[in-house]
């Protein structure tokens, strides 16, 4: 069976601040970004996957006549779900060249819809009566669990946030860049007890979008082709109240590990790592969900610099949502950041890697995907 | 006057120039600098072939009945029955809109009957196109 590989990778033109884009016009030019990359046109996309917006909003508006679809909309990872399902379309004949695209005008709100839950929704009825109000007050629920279990301080989780701004330093497209100290994190803002301001993604807006084709014809494009080795997903619940354990994701310990089986790599293997941080506990979550490290272990894993530019096991190397930049649904940037390392062009480049492994986050702990990406083509 | 409004668009930035139109008594219009297509509703790049390289125009405000459904059940912002009526205009492009100042009948919309365009202030922001039987008196 042939492999898949993207040949086409692109965020928006800016990042951030973008009030003179509506959310639907920030997929169009992330899209036509993704195709200049691969010296393609619309013509040239039979499949196409979005979610936040509707398949056939886009697919109209950009115009492509798709044979193939897909609307999977799971929060933030969708578009892992997207690369997934993407692969097997394009090894089962269903189509030869997937879009998958991304915008949002998170912070700018231009022409974006609402959010709001349904009042007979399982969250309208059993969660909204109680006061949250947005994933500052929801998915931040599980952490002070995970910190009485497993004695995390505080200052372990506000490291987190320390370390990817040593990544965002090196990274001039990252919103914030100036250096922090666990003392700036713990002094800043109280946004919801435990988490601070700087423990708190960004709310920004952009786009990205990637191009994927059979591996056979990878090296058609004109730029590097970077191989899927494997993908996993996997959902759990809509209600963050409801996880099975407040101190793990049951859709992490499902999708990450389902990835590297399907990839056919070790943890030795992975070379470099991204972990969709809406929040800071969710790296941490990751990391012992995926297996990197023992449960109870991650934060003084993060702690000893492990993950920090020059550690083991280079982590959320683009800044992340804490740094880079966040839009709502921060997918599809932890993908791009994954495909800019094997390519070789990542701002803080991790010199010879080549294995990256992507995982996302869907909803509150709802949801779920994971892709192992390679310079290499599967074996 | 208190009768409800219609729900009203709300533009966003790549479609502002067509509501600056309609509130110029212009129907805005845009068209390819690499391919010739004119097409709408608005977007700053070409949906035939992707070009960004493109521009806006006045249209004439001419077109025919392409089709249409009467609607009789009640909405707060009619009086009654009243058509939802596909547009074709003469430069290509299609839209949905109403057709005004003739009885909402069957007898009375026929099908490819030339229609010109007519602007109605809805709001202090929005003018919506709406179309009547080319001429008829206002």
């Amino acid at each position: 069976m042939t492999g898949v590989a993207v040949v086409g990778a692109a965020e928006t033109t800016d990042l951030g601040h973008i009030p003179h884009m509506s959310q639907q016009q920030l997929h169009a030019d992330a899209a036509l970004n993704a195709l200049a990359d691969a010296g393609l046109t619309m013509k040239d996309i039979d499949g196409l996957a979005t979610a936040g917006d509707r398949p056939t909003d886009l697919a109209y508006y950009l115009g492509i006549t798709p044979t193939w679809v897909d609307g999977t909309s799971v929060g933030g990872c969708s578009f892992m779900l997207h690369v997934r399902h993407a692969v097997a379309a394009i090894q089962s004949g269903l189509c030869k060249t997937v879009l998958i695209t991304h915008g949002e005008s998170g912070r700018s709100g231009i022409g974006r819809g609402g959010f709001a839950a349904a009042p007979a929704s399982l969250a309208g009825q059993f969660e909204m009566p109680f006061g949250p109000m947005g994933p500052t007050t929801l998915f931040t629920i599980p952490v002070l669990r995970y910190m009485k279990d497993y004695g995390m301080t505080h200052e372990q989780l506000a490291m987190v946030a320390v370390v990817q701004r040593q990544w965002a330093s090196m990274n001039p497209r990252a919103s914030y860049r100036d250096p922090i100290d666990v003392d700036d994190v713990l002094n800043s803002k109280m946004i919801a007890y435990p988490f601070h301001l700087l423990e708190c993604c960004l709310v920004t807006d952009g786009g990205g979008a990637l191009i994927l084709t059979s591996a056979e014809r990878a090296g058609d494009f004109p730029n590097k082709p970077v191989h899927i080795l494997g993908t996993g997903e996997s959902v759990e619940t809509p209600l963050v109240s409801q996880m099975e354990d407040l101190t793990s994701s049951r859709a992490f310990s499902v999708a990450g590990p389902l990835a590297m089986h399907n990839a056919g790599i070790s943890h030795a293997d992975v070379d470099h790592m991204m972990v969709y941080d809406a929040f800071a506990h969710l790296p941490i979550y990751g990391l012992e969900d995926l297996g990197f490290c023992g449960r109870g272990e991650a934060a003084d894993f993060i702690w000893e610099q492990n993950t920090a530019p020059g550690g083991s096991l280079p982590l959320n190397t683009n800044g992340g949502g804490l740094s880079y930049m966040h839009s709502g649904m921060y997918g599809m940037y932890a993908m791009q950041e994954s495909v800019r390392q094997m390519r070789g062009v990542a701002a803080a480049q991790v010199d010879g890697a080549e294995t990256s492994l992507c995982l996302g986050v869907g909803g509150m702990f709802g949801a779920s995907g994971s892709v192992v990406f390679g310079t290499q083509p599967k074996n | 006057m208190s009768k409800p409004t219609r729900p009203l668009p709300k533009p966003t930035p790549e479609t502002q120039h067509f509501w600056d139109g309609t509130q110029a008594g212009e129907l805005r219009l845009q068209r390819c600098a690499d391919c010739d297509s004119v097409y709408f509703p608005p977007r700053p790049f070409c949906p035939s072939c992707s070009s960004r390289r493109v521009s806006v125009f006045a249209a004439s405000g001419r077109g025919t009945l392409a089709s249409y459904v009467i609607n009789q059940r009640n909405h707060p912002a009619f009086d009654g029955p009243y058509s939802i009526a596909v547009v074709q205009l003469e430069e290509g492009p299609r839209m949905l809109s109403n057709i005004v100042d003739c009885p909402q009948t069957p007898e009375e919309l026929e099908l490819d009957m030339p229609l010109t365009v007519k602007f109605e202030g809805v709001s202090d922001e929005i003018t919506l196109p709406l179309f009547t039987k080319a001429g008829a008196s206002a």
